[in-house]
């Protein structure tokens, strides 16, 4: 718990820093067209001729408070235009992330159960396909093919469930693949040990011997690898979102960074590290869970 | 003597014939590894010698000749894949792209994995406070979502080549650097280490005679796994227009240029992310491969 908040704080220096990289923000945030009399005004207007630790001070108490300023674009408080463009975000990744369980999981325990099959090495060959397949170029193809041949799917924007299909599936490919191989390869390992030999020797019924023992002893290594595909679909389906036209902070974000409108950046990018953060702190909480072995101190 | 050196991989000493041999074995009865070899050296092949092979000059525009077809869908037969919306050969620009992906997902791969190899054995070796610092600075990078981050540095210090290969690097050195880390400290700990301690052995002479051999292994995997990921995510940043700047030609540009021409033309966003898809394919049944025989501990990568 010390160690995230911890985190969270270095996340927000180094947000804070980001905008400092190249010295000095001020022609940053002016753009290309400013003219030198403009960048000075600018300047001391936004305080950036003052000591960096001063302008890190203020930053902090700002941010502690939920200020980091307002946008430029719509004058609005940036933090409250990234919360309100969370929902959407949250709702595509984690919609991607149950097409990625729900597929992945089953398909890779089936391929283990019948190792070497057909079905288990066209799984293989898929996946390892399908892991080369960029998201976002998918996601146009898809586009392509069911909203422009077809026209059965609309093809941007976020409304009714049909909205989902395409944007949810393009983001979850990646994961689903990966998350299926490795469920294959932990089952696969799991079904190897002697306990389910023990289990099989006293006579346990093949479902009993999968769902109570094989299963159970395959979703340590699972759930860490479910967690961190979580925190990363969370924390970037921004170019999916930018495929789909989806209203959500990934695309708030690709828009921002083109209208060099810093403090929503700003805002999304801490945002989006503490969540990614804090999911990473629930793993590792359920992780203990399911193995008590492993103790945090 | 095949099944030792996949067992053991690397905790022995074997000839560097004899395992090139080995590997060279292995590779002929495994036809994924050997479609992945194909691959990569067809794509290396045609990124060193685009000049010859492109059929135009990727670069000459004419506005009479913008949005053909490919040649077998009506086109003219000197565009093999039609042209863009500048009236630019589709095919040349598709070959020249090759570069970019190449250079920045090999440069990212190896800058990152000379920097997570050193902090790996320094860390794993040495222990103690530097290790305890570098082990949180790389919970740190690893607790920002790596996209979001590319972006925000590109979108402030400005897109180019170089500084495409160091964002992306700063974020897989921890990979490196935590799996070296592991095996150097195990390494650290064996008999034979302590033995060449003993026998007055300096410490850079048992890192580079003793521990360094030892974990090629796991850097060569990571190295040929995150290739692909390297190449993903470099189109998806020059697809949003934060990567190396036009007029160069990157796979991911192009395809940006297609999305707004899904109606009309195909085959310009249908192209680039086939070439990526491949690309990427290849890189990772090569990397699966040398996963495979030289340490499969590390599937979960």
């Amino acid at each position: 718990m010390f160690h995230a908040i911890l985190l969270i704080k270095c996340v927000l220096v180094v947000v804070f820093l980001l905008l400092h990289i190249t010295g000095d923000p001020t022609a940053i945030i002016a753009g290309p067209d400013a003219t030198a009399d403009d960048i000075v005004r600018l300047r001391t207007l936004m305080g950036f001729d003052q000591p960096l630790w001063v302008q890190y001070g203020k930053f902090f108490l700002g941010a502690v408070q939920g200020d980091f300023g307002k946008s430029f674009e719509y004058g609005e408080s940036a933090l409250a235009l990234v919360f309100e463009h969370l929902p959407a975000s949250f709702e595509l990744a984690i919609s991607a992330f149950v097409l990625s369980v729900v597929i992945g999981v089953p398909l890779g325990c089936l391929a283990a159960f019948r190792e070497n099959s057909l079905f288990d090495r066209s799984f293989i060959g898929t996946t390892v396909f399908v892991q080369a397949v960029p998201d976002f170029w998918l996601g146009i193809m898809m586009i392509t093919f069911f909203s422009v041949h077809l026209g059965i799917l609309p093809s941007f924007g976020r409304g009714s469930w049909t909205h989902f299909l395409m944007p949810a599936f393009a983001a979850s490919t990646y994961h689903l693949a990966r998350l299926g191989r490795l469920m294959r390869s932990q089952m696969l390992e799991t079904l190897r040990q002697d306990f389910i030999l023990t289990a099989r020797a006293k006579g346990l019924p093949e479902t009993m011997v999968v769902m109570g023992h094989a299963l159970k002893n395959s979703a340590i290594p699972i759930v860490t690898v479910m967690g961190l595909d979580l925190g990363i679909l969370l924390g970037g389906t921004v170019i999916v979102e930018t495929v789909f036209a989806w209203p959500g902070a990934g695309r708030l974000v690709v828009q921002a960074i083109a209208n060099r409108d810093f403090p929503v950046v700003q805002a999304v990018v801490f945002l989006l590290a503490s969540v990614f953060v804090l999911i990473n702190l629930a793993v590792d909480l359920i992780y203990a869970y399911l193995d008590p072995r492993i103790e945090y101190s | 003597m095949m099944e030792d050196t996949r067992i053991l991989g690397s905790y022995v000493h074997i000839g560097a014939m004899e395992r090139a041999a080995s590997l060279l074995s292995s590779l002929r009865r495994d036809w994924s590894a050997l479609l992945g070899v194909f691959i990569i050296v067809a794509v290396v092949a045609a990124a060193t010698l685009a000049p010859v092979l492109a059929p135009m000059d990727p670069y000459e525009q004419s506005l009479s000749r913008t949005l053909k077809p490919p040649l077998w869908s009506d086109g003219e037969h000197i565009f093999l894949l039609g042209t863009d919306h500048l009236g630019r050969d589709f095919l040349s620009r598709l070959i020249y792209g090759s570069r970019v992906s190449l250079i920045v997902g090999a440069f990212a791969v190896l800058l990152s994995g000379g920097v997570g190899l050193i902090v790996g054995l320094l860390t794993g070796y040495f222990g103690g406070k530097v290790d305890l610092v570098m082990m949180r600075v790389a919970d740190l990078v690893l607790s920002f979502p790596f996209i979001l981050l590319a972006l925000a540095t590109i979108a402030i210090v400005g897109p180019s080549l170089t500084v495409l290969i160091v964002v992306m690097s700063l974020r897989i050195w921890v990979i490196y650097a935590r799996v070296v880390r592991g095996e150097a400290l195990k390494i650290r700990g064996m008999e034979y280490v302590q033995a060449a301690h003993a026998m007055g052995g300096s410490h850079t002479r048992i890192i580079c005679r003793h521990v360094l051999p030892n974990v090629m292994a796991p850097v060569i995997i990571i190295a040929s796994l995150y290739l692909g990921r390297m190449i993903v995510i470099e189109s998806g940043l020059s697809f949003l227009g934060l990567g190396v700047p036009p007029p160069t030609p990157t796979w991911g540009g192009l395809l940006s240029e297609g999305r707004t021409h899904l109606y009309n033309a195909w085959w310009v966003a249908t192209f680039p992310g086939l070439a990526i898809t491949f690309t990427v394919w290849g890189a990772n049944l090569l990397g699966d491969w040398l996963r495979n025989v030289l340490d499969p501990r590390l599937r979960s990568l």
